[in-house]
């Protein structure tokens, strides 16, 4: 998994990553037409075709939301050696 | 037009207090110098996470896609709910590939998707095309923006029976956009987004809360839809997928995704946000959106449990399906409230329609006028450039409309879907690889243009009684396949395009072809708020590019 890059400084940057993986689910499993092209089990009136397909939007929100964390890079590269407060850096807005 | 009288106060009102906003909003994070192409037309890349939501939430799901995805599920059943695994595949596809895009453009102070090509690849010709494909796929895109206003205005019966009288509410409220726009940039859309979006998403709510309580629950809502596709003739309808209809449905919903974010208004969007952070974690927070759609589709079917009758279309006999949502409304609701439902519509059709018109100006400035007409433009006179060429984008949209029969905008814009698609592989994979030969991406483009236009073409409905660019809906059997089953256009013509990208590819390297210069570097992709930017220099000489 390491990136074959050797530029110059600051260390060669990479956005790889295994956690990207994880991405795949929330592409894959929107195309498995026969998983969900029923009417029953329905939920609350639903019928599977809607219900199941809008749950895929949950599992697409908590993938990209794990993936995010899990490679979220510190506010400044790793070898400028920050004080820990530094991923805390990336929640604030404006 | 008297009994409408309370939501036209309403939906004016709200829509004066939005233009208002527009105009201020040169004023909002103001820059110190707004004569520049990053701060008129990239709101001074600087955007953070919700600015950025609002900005690319009311970019990407526009008022048209409000419109018409109900009204094709009104009309089709599930076939339109392609709508939903379309927005699910498309952030995690584009989730590593943005940030890339992101950071090569803050580094090398890219506006727009061709100057990106024109950069990697060292050919102009090929960054020409991409803009021009652009802009050809955006054009329609914003005239749909004036169908999404009018479905609203004919509702309250605003709209008379005369050329004029017909379009004249359209026209004003174009003109007041154009000229709010022409003033504060991408600063006004991405200011207006905000009320549009809180509207929108109240409406949004109250109508899924309020409505299946009303006509008897979910339940019964799906069992009327259900009973009309039995009941009708159409082969292709029903509430879940038939065998001939799965094909076209996942392929649809994936070059659907795939062509999004190659749309210029998309890009635009996206760079105008301040770091690699804002955009990572917008990909996990616009599924929100994505969510309310799925729930906007199901209006379609509340529609149909309702009894609703679509409005009569411009030509005797037809009937308007986009007006389906609208009438919802204003049968089922307090007028106040259908009046602030409409004026979400119609501010919602303000927003991208701007900053598409934005994009499509960048693209004309950076890619048609600095590239061949004036190389010495400075950075003020790109910037009035593209002003004046916004205001042009949308008088051509307004024309589209006025003199042209809007079934030509829909279908102009189910055809730019298809094209936009066709610049994948120079933007998307350039971003990855610089492997394939600027030559050889020209030949795949063209032939992907060439075989996606005669499938449109190729393609009746049945419905319309139209012998062509009937829809995306490809029959296999036209290739020869012993079968009744579709596919989506562009996902076929792409797949062509990459396939003559490769082959020539091999076939100019094995000629030793001259390849052009690659201005940027492995580390440019990573590139982060904080990193320094090549200001502004041109880092291929002028002298490198060659005649591809």
């Amino acid at each position: 998994m390491a990136e074959p890059v050797a530029t110059p400084p600051p260390a060669a940057r990479t956005d790889r990553s295994p956690w990207n993986w994880l991405l795949v689910i929330p592409i894959v499993l929107p195309l498995l037409v026969p998983i969900y092209n029923h009417v029953a089990p329905r939920l609350n009136g639903f019928p599977l075709f809607y219900w199941l397909q809008l749950a895929f939007i949950f599992v697409g929100v908590a993938t990209t939301t794990l993936v995010y964390r899990m490679t979220a890079r510190p506010a400044t590269p790793v070898d400028s050696a920050a004080p820990a407060a530094a991923p805390a850096a990336e929640d604030s807005d404006e | 037009m008297s009994d409408h009288i309370t939501e036209i106060i309403v939906f004016a009102v709200l829509f004066l207090l939005v233009s208002g906003m527009g105009f201020v909003a040169a004023r909002w994070r103001a820059p110190k110098d707004m004569a520049h192409l990053d701060e008129w037309g990239l709101g001074g890349r600087s955007f953070g996470g919700w600015i950025t939501w609002f900005l690319i939430g009311g970019d990407l799901y526009t008022a048209y896609t409000f419109v018409a995805v109900p009204a094709l599920i009104f009309g089709a059943g599930a076939a339109g709910f392609f709508a939903v695994p379309y927005t699910v595949v498309i952030y995690p596809m584009f989730f590593l590939v943005l940030i890339r895009l992101w950071s090569v453009s803050h580094r090398h102070g890219f506006v727009t998707p061709a100057d990106f090509v024109r950069t990697r690849f060292g050919s102009p010709t090929l960054a020409l095309l991409v803009a021009i494909t652009g802009i050809v796929a955006t054009m329609p895109y914003i005239a749909l923006q004036l169908i999404g206003i009018e479905s609203v205005l004919k509702t309250m019966g605003v709209t008379g029976d005369s050329m004029i009288a017909r379009h004249l509410p359209i026209i004003i409220a174009f003109a007041i956009l154009a000229a709010y726009t022409y003033q504060s940039g991408l600063r006004a859309p991405a200011l207006i987004a905000f009320v549009k979006d809180t509207l929108i998403y109240i409406v949004i709510i109250v109508a899924v809360l309020y409505l299946p309580y009303k006509l008897g629950g979910w339940g019964s809502i799906f069992d009327a839809a259900d009973k009309k596709f039995q009941a009708s003739a159409a082969p292709g309808d029903g509430i879940i997928l038939n065998a001939n209809n799965q094909v076209q449905y996942i392929t649809l919903a994936v070059g659907s995704a795939l062509a999004l974010f190659l749309y210029p208004h998309s890009i635009t969007g996206i760079l105008a946000s301040k770091n690699r952070n804002v955009i990572k974690r917008n990909m996990s927070a616009l599924p929100a959106y994505s969510l309310l759609l799925g729930l906007i589709a199901l209006l379609g079917y509340m529609a149909i449990s309702a009894g609703v009758k679509p409005l009569p279309g411009t030509k005797v006999g037809s009937l308007d399906s986009n007006t389906v949502v609208p009438l919802l409304f204003d049968q089922q609701f307090p007028s106040w409230f259908a009046g602030v439902a409409f004026a979400a519509i119609g501010i919602g059709a303000l927003v991208p329609a701007a900053i598409m018109s934005i994009a499509a100006a960048n693209l004309f400035t950076r890619n048609i006028y600095k590239e061949y007409i004036k190389p010495d433009a400075t950075n003020a006179q790109e910037a009035s450039v593209s002003k004046i060429a916004s205001l042009v984008v949308k008088l051509g949209a307004v024309a589209f409309i006025v003199f042209l029969d809007p079934q030509f905008s829909i279908d102009l814009q189910l055809i730019g879907g298809v094209v936009i698609l066709q610049t994948g592989p120079a933007v998307a994979l350039g971003l990855y690889t610089r492997w394939m030969h600027r030559g050889a991406l020209i030949a795949g483009w063209a032939a992907g243009m060439a075989l996606a236009l005669w499938m449109l073409w190729d393609i009746p409905n049945a419905a319309t009684k139209r012998a062509h660019f009937g829809g995306s809906a490809f029959p296999l059997k036209d290739f020869g396949f012993d079968t009744p089953k579709t596919i989506y256009v562009g996902f076929v013509a792409v797949a062509v395009n990459l396939l003559v990208a490769v082959i020539v590819t091999v076939i100019l390297r094995a000629a030793k072809t001259p390849d052009g210069i690659d201005g940027t570097t492995p580390d440019d992709y990573f590139a982060d708020e904080g990193d320094a930017r090549l200001e502004k220099s041109r880092v291929t000489p002028a002298a490198v590019t060659s005649s591809t």
